[in-house]
Protein backbone atom coordinates (compact mmCIF):
# COMPACT_ATOMS: atom_id res chain seq x y z
CA UNK A 1 0.00 0.00 0.00
CA UNK A 2 3.03 2.46 0.18
CA UNK A 3 2.86 2.92 -3.78
CA UNK A 4 -0.29 4.53 -3.29
CA UNK A 5 0.49 6.66 -0.87
CA UNK A 6 3.83 7.94 -3.02
CA UNK A 7 1.62 7.70 -6.10
CA UNK A 8 1.00 11.81 -5.93
CA UNK A 9 4.51 12.90 -6.19
CA UNK A 10 5.99 10.46 -7.72
CA UNK A 11 3.42 11.09 -10.61
CA UNK A 12 4.68 14.86 -11.25
CA UNK A 13 7.63 13.55 -11.55
CA UNK A 14 7.18 10.95 -14.37
CA UNK A 15 4.82 13.54 -15.94
CA UNK A 16 7.15 16.75 -15.94
CA UNK A 17 10.12 15.28 -18.05
CA UNK A 18 7.29 14.28 -20.84
CA UNK A 19 6.45 16.74 -23.68
CA UNK A 20 2.87 16.34 -23.03
CA UNK A 21 -0.47 18.26 -24.46
CA UNK A 22 -3.80 17.86 -23.87
CA UNK A 23 -6.16 17.35 -26.93
CA UNK A 24 -9.28 19.24 -26.66
CA UNK A 25 -11.99 18.64 -29.49
CA UNK A 26 -14.67 21.17 -29.43
CA UNK A 27 -17.75 21.98 -31.63
CA UNK A 28 -19.82 25.22 -30.90
CA UNK A 29 -18.39 25.12 -26.81
CA UNK A 30 -17.72 28.58 -26.36
CA UNK A 31 -19.49 28.44 -23.14
CA UNK A 32 -17.27 25.44 -21.51
CA UNK A 33 -13.78 25.42 -23.34
CA UNK A 34 -12.65 27.94 -21.35
CA UNK A 35 -13.62 26.29 -18.36
CA UNK A 36 -12.00 23.08 -19.10
CA UNK A 37 -8.86 24.99 -20.88
CA UNK A 38 -8.52 26.99 -16.94
CA UNK A 39 -9.12 23.70 -14.80
CA UNK A 40 -5.91 21.94 -17.29
CA UNK A 41 -4.03 24.64 -16.71
CA UNK A 42 -4.51 24.03 -12.52
CA UNK A 43 -4.11 20.16 -13.27
CA UNK A 44 -0.53 20.86 -15.06
CA UNK A 45 0.69 24.12 -15.76
CA UNK A 46 2.99 22.77 -18.32
CA UNK A 47 0.96 20.69 -20.03
CA UNK A 48 0.07 22.29 -23.39
CA UNK A 49 -3.07 22.33 -25.18
CA UNK A 50 -4.50 21.72 -28.36
CA UNK A 51 -8.29 22.73 -29.37
CA UNK A 52 -9.37 21.46 -32.40
CA UNK A 53 -11.70 23.83 -32.91
CA UNK A 54 -14.64 21.26 -35.28
CA UNK A 55 -15.84 24.22 -37.49
CA UNK A 56 -17.33 25.73 -34.78
CA UNK A 57 -20.16 28.85 -35.46
CA UNK A 58 -19.56 30.19 -32.27
CA UNK A 59 -16.57 32.37 -30.18
CA UNK A 60 -15.11 28.86 -29.14
CA UNK A 61 -11.80 29.41 -30.68
CA UNK A 62 -11.69 32.81 -29.78
CA UNK A 63 -12.24 31.89 -26.31
CA UNK A 64 -9.16 29.14 -26.48
CA UNK A 65 -6.65 31.44 -28.13
CA UNK A 66 -7.39 33.76 -25.40
CA UNK A 67 -6.32 31.24 -22.93
CA UNK A 68 -3.23 30.45 -24.56
CA UNK A 69 -3.92 27.20 -26.26
CA UNK A 70 -3.03 26.21 -29.96
CA UNK A 71 -5.98 26.12 -32.03
CA UNK A 72 -6.28 24.35 -34.78
CA UNK A 73 -9.75 25.22 -36.86
CA UNK A 74 -11.31 22.96 -38.96
CA UNK A 75 -12.69 24.52 -42.02
CA UNK A 76 -15.87 22.29 -41.39
CA UNK A 77 -17.22 20.16 -39.34
CA UNK A 78 -15.34 16.66 -39.68
CA UNK A 79 -17.00 15.13 -36.78
CA UNK A 80 -15.74 13.81 -33.99
CA UNK A 81 -13.59 11.02 -35.05
CA UNK A 82 -11.57 13.20 -37.17
CA UNK A 83 -11.47 16.32 -34.91
CA UNK A 84 -9.37 14.02 -32.02
CA UNK A 85 -7.37 12.61 -35.02
CA UNK A 86 -6.30 15.95 -36.17
CA UNK A 87 -5.48 16.42 -32.62
CA UNK A 88 -3.26 13.22 -32.37
CA UNK A 89 -1.16 14.22 -35.77
CA UNK A 90 -0.10 17.75 -34.11
CA UNK A 91 0.53 15.85 -31.30
CA UNK A 92 2.76 13.16 -33.07
CA UNK A 93 4.08 16.09 -35.68
CA UNK A 94 4.98 18.06 -32.68
CA UNK A 95 6.96 15.47 -31.04
CA UNK A 96 4.95 15.35 -27.59
CA UNK A 97 5.62 11.79 -25.96
CA UNK A 98 2.24 11.45 -23.83
CA UNK A 99 -1.23 13.27 -24.71
CA UNK A 100 -4.58 13.40 -23.45
CA UNK A 101 -7.77 14.04 -24.84
CA UNK A 102 -9.83 15.96 -22.77
CA UNK A 103 -13.55 16.87 -24.70
CA UNK A 104 -14.58 20.80 -24.78
CA UNK A 105 -17.81 20.25 -23.45
CA UNK A 106 -16.73 19.99 -19.86
CA UNK A 107 -17.62 16.30 -19.34
CA UNK A 108 -14.19 15.29 -18.64
CA UNK A 109 -13.03 16.48 -15.71
CA UNK A 110 -9.00 17.53 -15.88
CA UNK A 111 -8.92 17.04 -11.78
CA UNK A 112 -9.62 13.24 -13.29
CA UNK A 113 -6.35 13.42 -14.94
CA UNK A 114 -4.08 12.12 -12.65
CA UNK A 115 -5.89 8.81 -12.52
CA UNK A 116 -6.14 8.52 -15.98
CA UNK A 117 -1.98 9.37 -16.78
CA UNK A 118 -1.43 6.51 -14.48
CA UNK A 119 -1.41 3.31 -16.48
CA UNK A 120 0.60 5.02 -19.28
CA UNK A 121 3.48 7.05 -16.59
CA UNK A 122 3.98 3.34 -15.22
CA UNK A 123 4.35 2.09 -18.51
CA UNK A 124 1.75 -1.08 -17.92
CA UNK A 125 -0.88 1.12 -20.98
CA UNK A 126 -0.48 2.35 -24.27
CA UNK A 127 -3.95 3.78 -23.86
CA UNK A 128 -5.69 4.52 -20.75
CA UNK A 129 -9.48 5.08 -21.05
CA UNK A 130 -11.36 6.56 -17.78
CA UNK A 131 -14.45 4.51 -17.41
CA UNK A 132 -17.84 5.76 -15.78
CA UNK A 133 -18.79 2.26 -15.40
CA UNK A 134 -16.02 0.36 -13.61
CA UNK A 135 -15.77 0.87 -9.85
CA UNK A 136 -16.88 4.51 -7.90
CA UNK A 137 -19.52 6.11 -10.11
CA UNK A 138 -21.14 9.92 -10.25
CA UNK A 139 -22.52 9.29 -13.90
CA UNK A 140 -26.43 9.14 -14.64
CA UNK A 141 -27.78 8.82 -18.15
CA UNK A 142 -30.95 7.63 -19.53
CA UNK A 143 -31.96 4.14 -19.31
CA UNK A 144 -31.90 3.67 -23.38
CA UNK A 145 -28.17 4.97 -23.67
CA UNK A 146 -27.08 2.77 -20.91
CA UNK A 147 -28.61 0.10 -22.52
CA UNK A 148 -26.66 0.77 -25.65
CA UNK A 149 -23.54 1.36 -23.94
CA UNK A 150 -23.71 -2.42 -21.91
CA UNK A 151 -24.39 -3.98 -25.58
CA UNK A 152 -21.56 -2.17 -26.62
CA UNK A 153 -19.53 -3.11 -24.07
CA UNK A 154 -20.19 -6.54 -23.93
CA UNK A 155 -18.99 -6.72 -28.08
CA UNK A 156 -16.16 -4.99 -27.76
CA UNK A 157 -15.24 -6.87 -24.48
CA UNK A 158 -16.04 -10.23 -25.97
CA UNK A 159 -13.96 -9.13 -29.06
CA UNK A 160 -11.01 -7.85 -27.83
CA UNK A 161 -10.65 -10.20 -24.45
CA UNK A 162 -10.29 -7.84 -21.84
CA UNK A 163 -13.01 -6.45 -19.42
CA UNK A 164 -14.48 -3.20 -21.14
CA UNK A 165 -16.80 -1.19 -19.32
CA UNK A 166 -17.23 2.10 -20.88
CA UNK A 167 -16.26 1.49 -24.35
CA UNK A 168 -17.66 5.03 -25.25
CA UNK A 169 -15.81 6.79 -23.33
CA UNK A 170 -13.37 9.48 -25.01
CA UNK A 171 -11.23 10.46 -22.17
CA UNK A 172 -8.15 9.09 -22.83
CA UNK A 173 -4.22 9.13 -22.37
CA UNK A 174 -1.43 7.66 -24.59
CA UNK A 175 2.04 7.45 -24.91
CA UNK A 176 3.82 7.55 -27.89
CA UNK A 177 2.73 4.22 -29.67
CA UNK A 178 -0.76 5.18 -29.12
CA UNK A 179 -0.56 9.07 -30.61
CA UNK A 180 0.92 7.23 -33.46
CA UNK A 181 -1.86 4.48 -33.94
CA UNK A 182 -4.45 7.38 -33.51
CA UNK A 183 -2.87 9.85 -35.37
CA UNK A 184 -2.49 7.25 -38.32
CA UNK A 185 -6.04 5.78 -37.73
CA UNK A 186 -9.04 7.07 -35.68
CA UNK A 187 -12.22 5.88 -36.54
CA UNK A 188 -15.08 8.56 -37.83
CA UNK A 189 -18.28 9.14 -36.52
CA UNK A 190 -19.08 7.34 -33.21
CA UNK A 191 -15.11 6.24 -32.73
CA UNK A 192 -14.61 4.81 -28.93
CA UNK A 193 -15.23 1.45 -29.13
CA UNK A 194 -14.05 0.53 -32.55
CA UNK A 195 -11.04 2.60 -31.49
CA UNK A 196 -10.99 -0.01 -28.54
CA UNK A 197 -10.73 -2.79 -30.89
CA UNK A 198 -8.09 -1.15 -33.44
CA UNK A 199 -6.02 -0.97 -30.29
CA UNK A 200 -6.49 -4.50 -29.67
CA UNK A 201 -5.68 -5.38 -32.94
CA UNK A 202 -2.63 -3.56 -32.86
CA UNK A 203 -1.73 -5.49 -29.77
CA UNK A 204 -1.06 -2.12 -28.41
CA UNK A 205 -1.88 -2.13 -24.03
CA UNK A 206 -5.22 -0.60 -23.02
CA UNK A 207 -6.73 -0.39 -19.44
CA UNK A 208 -9.77 1.48 -18.18
CA UNK A 209 -9.39 3.58 -14.86
CA UNK A 210 -12.59 4.14 -12.69
CA UNK A 211 -13.51 8.06 -13.45
CA UNK A 212 -15.97 10.29 -12.13
CA UNK A 213 -17.76 12.31 -15.07
CA UNK A 214 -19.47 15.13 -14.72
CA UNK A 215 -23.04 15.42 -16.82
CA UNK A 216 -22.52 18.00 -20.26
CA UNK A 217 -22.69 21.70 -18.55
CA UNK A 218 -23.93 23.03 -22.35
CA UNK A 219 -25.14 21.93 -25.64
CA UNK A 220 -26.65 18.55 -25.91
CA UNK A 221 -24.97 14.92 -26.41
CA UNK A 222 -24.60 14.53 -30.46
CA UNK A 223 -26.23 11.57 -30.15
CA UNK A 224 -30.32 12.06 -30.17
CA UNK A 225 -32.65 8.84 -29.52
CA UNK A 226 -33.42 8.07 -32.85
CA UNK A 227 -29.77 8.35 -34.43
CA UNK A 228 -28.60 6.51 -31.44
CA UNK A 229 -29.85 3.11 -32.91
CA UNK A 230 -28.63 4.11 -36.31
CA UNK A 231 -25.15 4.28 -34.54
CA UNK A 232 -25.23 1.19 -32.93
CA UNK A 233 -25.97 -0.40 -36.28
CA UNK A 234 -22.92 1.04 -37.58
CA UNK A 235 -20.56 0.81 -34.82
CA UNK A 236 -21.53 -2.98 -34.24
CA UNK A 237 -20.90 -3.39 -38.02
CA UNK A 238 -17.74 -1.27 -38.31
CA UNK A 239 -16.05 -3.32 -34.91
CA UNK A 240 -17.26 -6.81 -36.84
CA UNK A 241 -15.59 -5.47 -39.72
CA UNK A 242 -12.77 -4.28 -37.84
CA UNK A 243 -11.59 -7.91 -36.74
CA UNK A 244 -11.40 -9.33 -40.54
CA UNK A 245 -8.67 -6.14 -40.87
CA UNK A 246 -5.52 -7.66 -41.14
CA UNK A 247 -4.54 -4.39 -39.08
CA UNK A 248 -5.39 -0.98 -39.27
CA UNK A 249 -3.09 0.84 -41.62
CA UNK A 250 0.53 0.25 -42.13
CA UNK A 251 1.98 2.98 -39.67
CA UNK A 252 4.53 5.43 -40.19
CA UNK B 1 -46.18 -19.32 -57.06
CA UNK B 2 -42.23 -18.13 -57.53
CA UNK B 3 -40.92 -20.39 -59.35
CA UNK B 4 -38.07 -22.31 -57.26
CA UNK B 5 -35.21 -21.01 -60.03
CA UNK B 6 -35.98 -17.50 -59.20
CA UNK B 7 -35.37 -17.55 -56.00
CA UNK B 8 -32.51 -19.43 -56.17
CA UNK B 9 -31.12 -16.99 -58.50
CA UNK B 10 -32.20 -14.11 -56.26
CA UNK B 11 -30.88 -15.75 -53.38
CA UNK B 12 -27.41 -16.22 -54.49
CA UNK B 13 -27.16 -12.45 -55.88
CA UNK B 14 -28.26 -11.06 -52.85
CA UNK B 15 -25.37 -13.04 -50.99
CA UNK B 16 -22.65 -11.78 -53.57
CA UNK B 17 -24.26 -8.16 -53.09
CA UNK B 18 -23.87 -8.81 -48.98
CA UNK B 19 -20.34 -10.55 -49.23
CA UNK B 20 -18.62 -7.43 -52.20
CA UNK B 21 -19.87 -4.82 -50.28
CA UNK B 22 -18.28 -6.41 -46.77
CA UNK B 23 -14.95 -6.70 -48.74
CA UNK B 24 -14.97 -3.60 -49.89
CA UNK B 25 -15.81 -2.09 -46.14
CA UNK B 26 -13.40 -4.59 -44.96
CA UNK B 27 -10.42 -3.23 -47.52
CA UNK B 28 -10.97 0.20 -46.30
CA UNK B 29 -12.47 0.85 -49.75
CA UNK B 30 -16.47 1.78 -48.31
CA UNK B 31 -17.13 3.73 -45.23
CA UNK B 32 -19.76 1.78 -43.14
CA UNK B 33 -21.52 4.67 -43.24
CA UNK B 34 -22.49 4.37 -47.07
CA UNK B 35 -22.18 0.65 -46.69
CA UNK B 36 -25.55 0.29 -44.24
CA UNK B 37 -27.97 1.17 -47.20
CA UNK B 38 -25.98 -1.57 -49.58
CA UNK B 39 -26.53 -3.92 -46.63
CA UNK B 40 -29.75 -3.24 -45.74
CA UNK B 41 -30.76 -3.85 -49.11
CA UNK B 42 -28.77 -6.89 -49.61
CA UNK B 43 -30.89 -8.31 -46.55
CA UNK B 44 -34.17 -7.37 -47.96
CA UNK B 45 -33.77 -9.22 -51.25
CA UNK B 46 -32.16 -12.39 -49.58
CA UNK B 47 -35.14 -12.53 -46.79
CA UNK B 48 -37.97 -11.48 -50.15
CA UNK B 49 -36.49 -14.57 -52.27
CA UNK B 50 -35.91 -17.29 -49.48
CA UNK B 51 -39.54 -16.24 -47.74
CA UNK B 52 -41.70 -17.80 -50.61
CA UNK B 53 -45.01 -17.40 -49.06
CA UNK B 54 -43.97 -13.92 -47.55
CA UNK B 55 -43.32 -12.87 -51.32
CA UNK B 56 -46.59 -14.18 -52.62
CA UNK B 57 -48.41 -12.67 -49.66
CA UNK B 58 -46.50 -9.10 -50.41
CA UNK B 59 -47.26 -9.87 -54.33
CA UNK B 60 -51.38 -10.04 -53.06
CA UNK B 61 -51.17 -6.92 -51.49
CA UNK B 62 -50.39 -4.85 -54.14
CA UNK B 63 -52.65 -6.80 -56.30
CA UNK B 64 -49.99 -9.02 -58.40
CA UNK B 65 -51.56 -12.44 -58.70
CA UNK B 66 -49.72 -13.15 -61.64
CA UNK B 67 -45.97 -13.24 -60.83
CA UNK B 68 -44.76 -12.73 -57.48
CA UNK B 69 -40.90 -12.17 -58.27
CA UNK B 70 -42.37 -8.69 -59.90
CA UNK B 71 -42.00 -7.41 -55.91
CA UNK B 72 -38.05 -8.20 -56.22
CA UNK B 73 -37.71 -5.84 -58.70
CA UNK B 74 -40.20 -3.46 -57.03
CA UNK B 75 -38.20 -3.97 -53.89
CA UNK B 76 -34.91 -3.59 -55.48
CA UNK B 77 -35.60 -0.09 -58.10
CA UNK B 78 -36.95 1.07 -54.64
CA UNK B 79 -33.59 0.63 -52.73
CA UNK B 80 -31.90 1.28 -55.68
CA UNK B 81 -33.85 4.93 -56.00
CA UNK B 82 -32.67 5.33 -52.72
CA UNK B 83 -29.44 5.08 -52.73
CA UNK B 84 -29.22 7.16 -55.26
CA UNK B 85 -31.05 9.98 -53.56
CA UNK B 86 -28.54 9.66 -50.57
CA UNK B 87 -25.62 9.84 -53.18
CA UNK B 88 -27.38 13.75 -54.07
CA UNK B 89 -27.14 14.50 -50.68
CA UNK B 90 -23.77 13.20 -50.20
CA UNK B 91 -22.37 14.91 -53.12
CA UNK B 92 -23.97 17.86 -52.39
CA UNK B 93 -22.28 18.05 -48.91
CA UNK B 94 -18.82 17.02 -50.52
CA UNK B 95 -19.15 19.78 -53.33
CA UNK B 96 -19.76 22.53 -50.41
CA UNK B 97 -16.73 21.39 -48.83
CA UNK B 98 -14.51 21.11 -51.89
CA UNK B 99 -15.75 24.96 -52.69
CA UNK B 100 -14.51 25.47 -48.85
CA UNK B 101 -11.20 24.06 -49.13
CA UNK B 102 -10.57 25.53 -52.43
CA UNK B 103 -11.25 29.06 -50.88
CA UNK B 104 -9.55 28.40 -47.36
CA UNK B 105 -6.68 27.20 -50.02
CA UNK B 106 -6.64 30.41 -52.36
CA UNK B 107 -6.67 32.67 -49.00
CA UNK B 108 -3.67 30.88 -47.52
CA UNK B 109 -1.58 31.34 -50.65
CA UNK B 110 -2.34 34.77 -51.44
CA UNK B 111 -0.84 35.25 -47.36
CA UNK B 112 1.94 33.32 -48.21
CA UNK B 113 2.53 35.35 -51.27
CA UNK B 114 2.62 38.30 -49.40
CA UNK B 115 4.57 37.13 -46.64
CA UNK B 116 7.38 36.33 -49.46
CA UNK B 117 7.00 39.67 -50.40
CA UNK B 118 8.13 41.34 -47.76
CA UNK B 119 10.88 38.68 -46.88
CA UNK B 120 12.29 40.08 -50.27
CA UNK B 121 11.83 43.75 -49.83
CA UNK B 122 13.18 43.81 -46.34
Amino acid sequence: MTEVLEAPSALDERLRVLRRIAIVPAYNEEDSVGRVLDELRAFDPGLEVVVVDDGSTDRTADTARARGAHVVRLPFNLGIGGAVQTGFRYAWEHGFEIAVRVDGDGQHDPRELGAVLEPVLADEADIAVGSRFSGRNGYRSSRSRRIGIRLLAWCVSALTRQRITDPTSGFQAANRLGIRLFAADYPHDYPEAEATVMVFKHRLRLQEVPVAMRARETGRSSITALRSVYYMVKVLLAIFVALFRRKAVPLE
Amino acid sequence: MTPWRVSIAAAIASVLLILVVFELIRSRRLRERYALLWLLTGVVLLVLSLWRSGLNTIAGWFGISGYPPAILFAVGILFILLVLLHYSTVISRLSDQSTILAQRLALLEERLGDERQEHRGG
